[in-house]
């Protein structure tokens, strides 16, 4: 599968300090969730990704585009949502999405018609003709959306969408991020501070931290995975019923006070340990699925980089 | 697909050629400008004396028609480089005043409101950026100055024959070049300045005054030291000395041309290394 972002040994530095430090990475996800403290190097990586900084070493491609030499080409392709206020104040939303969208190429009829699809789909479809300076901070969060997808773009790059919003509007900005993610037609970049957003959204986050990536993971595998670990409490003959579901393929790793922890086997169903249970007459007093938040993910990665959280 | 379906799609139509993305930039900012009636009031006065200059060069070829043959043997007025060297600094005058008016309003709006970022995250470059801005004023002073030009040109042309037509064709290309020196000399002072300066009224303030004071220091200076390289601080100045040997006119040039070209080309490198400071989709924080 070709990779969205590929980065090897990629290094920026901005006036004499080095922002980021040889990062390397090949990331496929159809949403990639880019996370990091204030200062990691997130939008300095998306800056970077768009060529507004050049790079000092190493390489980086988007779509199999080479930063450095294709990215004109590669702005073609991509659709940017700005963390910052970004807008003309006199213009009305449908005038500017159209604009920007005849400025990625599309020619002025098609681009009109986009921007009024892209303004409905956001939902400022009835807002459309009025001057965004009257916007309301939500309104402009959803009308920076509509300019970054008015042209069909192959990747979106989101900076802190939900920044500013209240809570329906996030939940708004998080479902609209889930829709267009779940029509197959682009991939989308999520750049976060807030945890639960990248995890009610992306496949693959990557955490920064001082410049360098930090941690890689791919929550899908790691949901996955997860399923796969359980920690039960047990009342009974505790020896028997561990020897039963090592015989099944499970590992195991006892804890205090009757407490077990079981990896289940490839071909294990937790209807099977409810079964052995009930052949060695043991007591499932409680059972849970190891559930790593992607904040345990993320203070772990935190932690693991000298130690300095 | 009907807008109120609301559902994501791709885009999978045609696209405007590269090289022609710039002219979105003019289109948009063109749409903007004649919302104002001041403006459009203004800039409609602007034809008023080529309108005049039209009408005295068919005067004067057809004095025997209005009833003047007695008066005098000639034409009242000789069309030549003198003339047009007059009618390009009438029209330059109000060319600046039209600068002044709708260049602060180019950029400052887009640095104010942080948009930069959302034209450079697309297929648009820095320099295509500013040709866009660049050409809003450049079409629209055209009209006030080589256009207009150019029509009295061809009016005395098609009056006075082949013959007069080809000793002074030198004249038309005098109209062309001069107004595209002006043209692109307050063009780029103007947004620089409107790039810098975001208020729009201080930025037109400014262009007023680097021109104004730029002549009084250039003034200052050459009294002081007893010089006259004082003059290239003032771009008028400069300027007009490129057009008096443009136009062939006979009087005294405050300075050598080549000094006056290299004057207006250092300007004009600062203007633009000033103007691509600013432009930037990112600014850096130290």
């Amino acid at each position: 599968m070709q990779p969205v972002i590929e980065l090897k040994s990629l290094s920026v530095t901005l006036g004499n300090h080095q922002v980021l430090r040889d990062i390397t990475g090949s990331f496929t996800g159809r949403t990639i969730g880019l996370l990091g403290p204030n200062g990691a190097g997130k939008s300095t990586l998306i800056s970077t990704l768009l060529g507004f900084w050049p790079i000092t070493s190493g390489s980086a491609s988007i779509l199999g585009h080479d930063v450095a030499r294709e990215s004109k080409h590669i702005r073609s392709l991509v659709g940017y949502m700005p963390e910052n206020d970004s807008f003309i104040s006199k213009m009305t939303a449908v005038a500017f999405i159209r604009m920007m969208a005849e400025l990625s190429g599309l020619p002025p009829q098609q681009a009109l018609e986009r921007a009024h699809e892209a303004l409905f789909y956001v939902g400022l479809g009835e807002a459309r003709y009025r001057q965004l300076g009257t916007y309301s901070l939500g309104m402009k969060q959803l009308a920076k959306l509509a300019q970054a997808i008015v042209h069909g773009p192959k990747l979106i790059i989101l900076d802190e969408p939900t920044n500013g919003l209240d809570p329906p509007a996030r939940q708004r900005m998080i479902r609209l991020v889930r829709e267009m993610r779940d029509t197959g037609e682009m991939h989308i970049v999520l750049c976060s501070h807030l945890l639960r957003d990248v995890e009610e959204t992306c496949e693959e986050v990557v955490i920064l931290k001082q410049g360098r990536v930090v941690h890689y993971s791919n929550l899908e595998n790691e949901r996955r995975l997860n399923k796969r670990f359980v920690e039960l409490e047990l009342r009974g003959d505790v020896n028997g019923f561990v020897s039963a579901v090592e015989g099944l393929g499970c590992e195991s790793a006892p804890g205090a006070l009757n407490r077990l922890k079981l990896v289940l086997g490839d071909k294990i169903e937790v209807s099977d340990i409810y079964r052995v249970a009930a052949e060695k007459n043991v007591q499932l007093r409680r059972m849970n699925f190891r559930r790593d938040t992607l904040e345990e993910i993320f203070l772990k990665a935190m932690e693991h980089t000298n130690g300095s959280l | 697909m009907a807008v109120y379906k609301r559902t994501y799609r791709g885009y999978s139509g045609g696209y405007t050629p590269d090289w022609s993305r710039f002219l979105v930039l003019f289109r948009y900012s063109r749409r903007n400008l004649f919302k104002s009636k001041f403006l459009t009031a203004f800039f409609v006065l602007c034809f008023f004396f080529p309108l005049l200059c039209i009408l005295g060069v068919y005067a004067n070829d057809h004095l025997s028609a209005f009833g003047f043959s007695g008066l005098r043997d000639g034409p009242f007025f000789k069309i030549n480089g003198n003339f047009f060297l007059i009618f390009l600094s009438a029209q330059s005058s109000l060319a600046f005043i039209l600068t002044a008016f709708i260049g602060p309003g180019l950029v400052s709006p887009d640095l104010a409101n942080g948009a930069l970022t959302l034209y450079l995250c697309r297929p648009l470059s820095r320099i295509e950026y500013v040709l866009g801005k660049l050409s809003v004023l450049a079409i629209v002073l055209s009209w006030v100055t080589w256009i207009p030009g150019l029509a009295v040109f061809v009016v005395e042309a098609s009056l006075a024959g082949w013959t007069w037509t080809l000793n002074n064709l030198w004249i038309a290309t005098g109209i062309v070049l001069g107004s595209w020196i002006w043209i692109l000399s307050i063009s780029l002072l103007a947004l620089a300045l409107s790039a810098w300066v975001k208020w729009r009224i201080a930025a037109g303030a400014l262009l007023l005054a680097v021109l104004f004071l730029g002549a009084g220091f250039a003034q200052a200076v050459n009294h002081t030291l007893q010089t006259t390289q004082g003059y290239l601080i003032d771009v008028s100045k400069l300027i007009n000395i490129v057009w008096q040997d443009l136009f062939h006119d006979s009087g005294d040039r405050a300075m050598p041309v080549g000094e006056a070209w290299f004057g207006l080309l250092a300007f004009a490198a600062i203007c633009l290394y000033l103007l691509m400071k600013k432009i930037r989709a990112n600014e850096v924080v130290r």
